[in-house]
């Protein structure tokens, strides 16, 4: 028995070191072929970009009053007041220009919907409460007409997750371009996309008796208890494949996809997602995250400045946004959400911003524009939606900044990104020229000059 | 729950309203600003003087004197434009849709005022003074519009304008059509099935009414003339619907028109056309772009958003440079709301349009102020800072077309109804008030029952699909 699973092991990891050499000598090439599609010598061009005599806002470091960013092979190579371009690099003259890194959306269903109000256009929303299966990236539709139009006000990369449920699905971090969804994937999953559940707005007692409820609140105590009925089986599914796993004497199990794509999510590695709102909603995501271990980022959490001590005690960060959106209450501050950044800059707590939406993640820059006009310092402000993003989706090795070594996933503008005047000029996502043309760009040229 | 929530807002309201009365009528001068008068330039350096709720006075701050117990307020660093003009709201209604009958000219907005909206008060503290607030567009002839200034803390009746001009709102496509779609929750359940179910209905609709007006007119003629002659006819029978719509044709009462098509938009302007009446403004008109020629040639306005798009069908070829092509046809062009939200900040909205049309400042600014004046007939009394015209103002920190701009003051007719300073002043006291408050709730109401849990059974749907985003 023993010498048998010792023979299989050794018959296993010489075809395995067979596929790794032969993959080395000539599979990357081949794959590194397809997703360029094109000759190598044309390749070594195109993939090597200078851009001159910027103003380059690195974000993480010191601005550049006037300096260059090497672009090669989707990375940023080297930044500076000096930088040494080789000869067959494709300069980009950039003066009186600056240059940014990417905007990053925290929360769109980008690529996943297309029209409002079509439901076949919409994948965001599948049947049933728990769909930790259900993956984002795969329904992303890479050509989608909203994805161009985000573009053009300097977004690269965004959230696409899922929404509707207890657990919605798996959200991707996505960059906005690509020939096909593997190419826009930057990280997936990113993040599983939950929602603490809730009193459904709008609906009310005849909702909650259509569900079986005699009222509101005890439809959301049921939820609650489904979902953490829903996590402690997770937790032993986790446990009993690991007992398998170490003693193969053990029966096999069948595969439940529900629990197996919990298993990161209760082992803390995937980052939970989870919309709440109320001050309740956040607090109970909190316990839920405590009890569970789960590894929490907060959605939406339009009450956060009132748990702002937990959060920042607990290292808990929140997504926030539409900052533009009306107050709940009738007797909130007026400025009640315009305002919500400052507050949580000023408690500590770590935050981004989102659009929470498709077609308008182009306004994602006059999210964290408004919240300076409401006493957020502007610097954070950009920030909250380039280096924070990022270090909320542990991608900040990645993204957000510029750095060298980082993607390249860089915008060339007139001015400050934030700023409505300011026309995004240039931008690269993965250190290649992003078209900035869109559906809007088209049918504005076709009509005005309309006899 | 609802019971301290009202107590509270008509604590706010008094607390408010006391703000706007403190301040007498007199003179109010606005000094060392940067003054955007959306007619004729900006002044640097300027004051402007309101003498009895009119603006008396504008010019460089020596060109400007006002008497000694004018109320002063000093402007350095800040902006000062006209008072926001929203074309297109539905705020401080208490019901917005008849939407049982395909027509309901016979509606009035006035009579549904709701002075104590909140949102009157979120808006001028987003510089906006004036709202057209229109029925909803669940009909292809719907109900008749009001016009307010945003005096919050007065009556419903000191709101109203009082010789305002009378607009009716017309709306074409998916709306009207939509509840007489089968397929459309709006036309199931609880709600009958209503015609018209398309376009063509839509179109048919408007012509049936106006042809049914014009025999009520000639009715009425003809009974006059029986009068007239000495006779004694049996009057005939008044009908509130038909009398609005004559009104159209008489040239009294004037159309808003809901529309985003383009061969919509062509549609009712035959129709007009036909029946011998203008469309004052196309409301949305979001592809007006692609018919600004005739548009401008009609003598229509267009009162469009900046950047809205894709939430329905018909607002996917919807472009953020519609106003600026509509404008450089000669459309005259707003940007409107229609939303309690946007029409907090459509300062924001304008400048949208400058990024994605390459509009001038002033130009913009017309967008929200001077051009909707006009679509709602009002350009005599408000839209731009000069002498004669309303007192309604919005000072703003910085310039209003920048991201960092926040309002700090709102003036109609001369009264401060917005003052940020004021405004976190009072929040300590409203949060210690509101706090007592719900002590005193606890204290004496009785104590919420919950009820016991039922046993947990497997959930199959979850709490509810996403609505798609509908505009009224």
């Amino acid at each position: 028995m023993n010498r048998n699973r010792t023979f299989r092991f050794v018959v296993k990891a010489v075809i395995a070191a067979i596929l790794i050499i032969g993959w080395i000598a000539f599979g990357r090439p081949i794959i590194k072929n397809l997703f360029h599609n094109s000759v190598v010598s044309a390749q070594q061009t195109a993939n090597v970009f200078v851009i001159r005599n910027a103003k380059i806002v690195t974000v993480t470091g010191a601005t550049i009053e006037r300096g260059s960013v090497l672009i090669r092979d989707g990375k940023i190579a080297e930044v500076g007041a000096r930088v040494t371009a080789p000869s067959n690099a494709k300069v980009i003259d950039a003066t009186g220009l600056s240059v940014y890194p990417g905007l990053i959306d925290c929360g769109t269903s980008l690529g996943l919907t297309e029209i409002g109000s079509i439901q076949e256009t919409r994948d965001t929303t599948e049947l049933g409460d728990f769909n930790p299966h259900m993956r984002a990236i795969v329904a992303v539709q890479p050509h989608s007409e909203l994805i161009p139009v985000s573009r053009a006000n300097g977004v690269t990369t965004a959230i696409t997750r899922p929404g509707g449920r207890l657990v919605s699905g798996q959200s991707a971090l996505i960059n906005l371009d690509g020939w096909t969804w593997q190419e826009m994937t930057v990280k997936t999953p990113a993040a599983m996309a939950m929602e603490y559940p809730r009193a459904p707005r709008g609906r009310g007692a005849a909702f909650a008796q259509a569900e079986g409820a005699n009222n509101i609140a005890q439809l959301r105590d049921r939820q609650l208890n489904a979902l953490r009925q829903k996590l402690e089986d997770a937790q032993a599914y986790a446990k009993a494949k690991e007992a398998r796993a170490a003693d193969k004497g053990l029966p096999p199990r069948p595969v439940d996809h529900v629990l197996e794509a919990l298993i990161p999510v209760v082992k803390g590695e995937l980052p939970v997602l989870m919309v709440a709102n109320a001050e309740r909603e956040i607090k109970g995501a909190i316990e839920i995250a405590d009890k569970y271990k789960l590894k929490l980022i907060i959605s939406g959490a339009a009450d956060a400045w009132k748990v702002a001590s937990t959060l920042k005690e607990k290292n808990i960060p929140v997504i926030i946004g539409p900052v533009t959106d009306l107050p709940n209450n009738e007797d909130d501050d007026y400025d009640l959400n315009y305002s919500h950044a400052a507050k949580l800059h000023k408690a500590g707590v770590k935050f981004a911003f989102q659009t929470d939406d498709a077609a308008y993640a182009r306004n994602l820059p006059y999210q964290a524009g408004t919240s300076a006009a409401f006493g957020l310092p502007k610097d954070e402000a950009l920030k909250a939606v380039t280096i924070y993003p990022a270090q909320i989706f542990g991608v900040d090795k990645l993204l957000g900044s510029i750095e060298v070594g980082k993607m390249a996933n860089l915008i060339v503008t007139d001015g400050d990104p934030l700023e409505f005047k300011t026309s995004v000029k240039q931008m690269f996502i993965n250190g290649k020229p992003v078209d900035l043309s869109s559906r809007h760009t088209r049918l504005y040229d076709k009509f005005k000059d309309r006899q | 729950m609802k019971r301290h929530s009202t107590i509270l807002l008509t604590a706010l309201i008094a607390a408010l309203a006391s703000v706007a009365q403190a301040q007498n009528k007199g003179e109010v001068l606005i000094k060392n600003a940067t003054i955007m008068t959306a007619s004729h330039g900006v002044i640097e350096g300027g004051s402007i003087l309101i003498r009895d709720g009119k603006i008396a006075a504008v010019g460089k701050n020596t060109e400007v004197r006002a008497g000694a117990n004018a109320r002063v307020i000093d402007a350095t660093g800040m902006y000062v434009t006209p008072g926001i003009i929203d074309a297109h709201s539905h705020s401080a209604l208490d019901s917005v849709n008849e939407g049982s009958v395909s027509v309901s000219a016979m509606v009035r907005m006035k009579d549904v005022v709701d002075n104590t909206d909140i949102n009157i008060y979120r808006q001028i503290a987003g510089g906006t003074t004036t709202i057209h607030s229109l029925h909803g567009s669940a009909n292809s002839i719907g109900g008749q519009n009001v016009i307010l200034k945003l005096k919050w803390g007065k009556p419903a009746e000191e709101m109203i304008v009082p010789d305002m001009p009378r607009t009716i709102k017309f709306a074409l496509g998916e709306n009207p059509k939509r509840a007489g779609n089968q397929s459309n929750p709006f036309g199931q359940g609880n709600r009958p099935l209503r015609f018209p179910a398309t376009r063509m209905g839509v179109e048919f609709t408007i012509r049936e009414a106006f042809q049914q007006a014009r025999e009520y007119m000639r009715e009425w003629d003809e009974y006059a003339a029986a009068k007239e002659r000495g006779g004694d006819p049996a009057p005939p029978r008044r009908d509130l619907k038909l009398e609005a719509i004559a009104d159209i044709l008489r040239g009294k009462l004037l159309v808003h028109s809901h529309c985003y098509r383009a061969d919509e938009i062509l549609m009712l302007m035959n129709v007009a056309d036909e029946f011998g009446w203008k469309v004052l403004a196309f409301q949305h008109v979001l592809e007006g772009y692609k018919v600004a020629k005739e548009i401008a040639a009609h003598g229509a306005g267009g009162s469009t958003f900046s950047d809205w798009w894709a939430y329905k069908i018909e607002a996917y070829d919807a472009i953020p440079g519609n106003a600026a092509i509509m404008h450089h046809k000669g459309v005259i062009t707003s940007v409107n709301s229609d939303s309690a939200d946007l029409a907090r900040r459509l300062y924001q909205e304008a400048a949208k349009t400058i990024k994605y049309g390459g509009l001038t400042d002033e130009e913009a600014l017309r967008f929200i102020t001077l051009n909707p004046a006009k679509q709602i007939k009002m350009d005599h009394r408000i839209g731009s800072i000069d002498v004669g015209k309303d007192g309604d103002l919005a000072i703003f920190n910085a310039h209003p077309f920048s991201i960092y701009a926040r309002v700090e003051m709102t003036l109609i007719e001369g009264e401060v109804y917005f003052d940020r300073k004021e405004d976190l002043k009072r929040r300590e006291t409203i949060a210690k008030e509101k706090k007592e408050l719900i002590e005193k709730e606890r204290r004496t109401a009785p104590q919420e029952q919950r009820q016991p849990m039922p046993p947990i059974t497997p959930t199959v749907s979850g709490p509810g699909d996403d609505q798609p985003k509908i505009k009224q």
